[in-house]
């Protein structure tokens, strides 16, 4: 099922309130082998994945035909154990070769207070069922 | 930890990865994509084989800009994701990370990465800014 072009633009619900907790920190640096003095550069995936989720699960896309294309995330400060990360997902381009979407999302993550936390930009590849 | 500065070459580092290690991750990460575990379901939707989460593989290269670094402030990490890291249902995938400084400015030090397995680029120019100093 081809992923629906009048997305483009569409601002999603933000996702529920996620708290960052240690516990959540360390099985997340255990699995990538990193020391975590740190919460783990890419650690804030762990809140756009929910509201790539979210997404798919609107739109009635299966997870298994997606692979990511790309992925940038721009913070301007880092997590910390304890904030409250919410991520609201823009999709802002979706492109359609030989069966596949291409779809271009930016969400925005935010913390407790409503501030700017970090930007992540990726690219979803919807692997069509031809 | 390296010292920054323009033009360093940064020490590659290795990582291994098993179909273990993928599961730990989608626990961690909240992806159950299964694509990620099961062969079949990775087949049937045209990959070769069971592959590691793309996350998994940016995962690893932010580790090795912690190791170089000793931990600094990500400002800015991003890649595309090229080829597949094929994982075997025995043994494991190694991933290579090798680097070198772009620029240092600003306080913020610009990393060019290049991440292989097998030989072959699995991801598309990866970067990192970090805070320095």
């Amino acid at each position: 099922m081809p992923i629906d072009t009048t997305l483009v633009g569409r601002e999603f619900p933000p996702t529920r309130p996620y708290l960052v907790t240690e516990a959540d920190v360390t099985a997340f640096a255990t699995a990538t082998g990193s020391a975590a003095a740190r919460v783990p550069a890419t650690f804030p995936v762990v809140v756009t994945f929910r509201a790539l989720l979210d997404f798919l699960e609107a739109e009635q896309v299966d997870l298994s035909r997606i692979v990511h294309g790309d992925q940038r995330f721009a913070y301007e400060r880092p997590v910390v154990v304890g904030d409250e990360l919410t991520a609201t997902l823009t999709v802002t381009g979706v492109r359609q070769i030989e069966g596949t979407d291409i779809l271009r999302t930016t969400s925005t993550i935010t913390d407790g207070t409503g501030d700017l936390v970090c930007t992540a930009g990726a690219t979803i590849v919807h692997r069509g069922d031809a | 930890m390296t010292t920054l500065a323009a033009g360093t070459v940064l020490e590659p580092q290795e990582y291994a990865v098993r179909r273990a290690d993928l599961l730990a991750y989608a626990a961690a990460s909240g992806d159950p994509n299964p694509i990620h575990q099961d062969e079949e379901i990775a087949r049937a939707v045209g990959l070769p084989g069971v592959i590691a989460h793309g996350m998994y593989t940016m995962a690893l290269a932010a580790r090795a800009v912690a190791t170089w670094t000793g931990d600094a402030e990500v400002v800015e990490i991003g890649c595309k994701f090229t080829a597949p890291v094929v994982v075997p249902a025995d043994g494991s995938a190694t991933v290579r990370v090798a680097g070198t400084v772009k620029s240092v400015a600003d306080g913020l030090a610009t990393l060019a990465l290049e991440v292989t397995c097998a030989g072959e680029k699995v991801l598309g120019a990866p970067k990192a800014v970090v805070r320095v100093g």
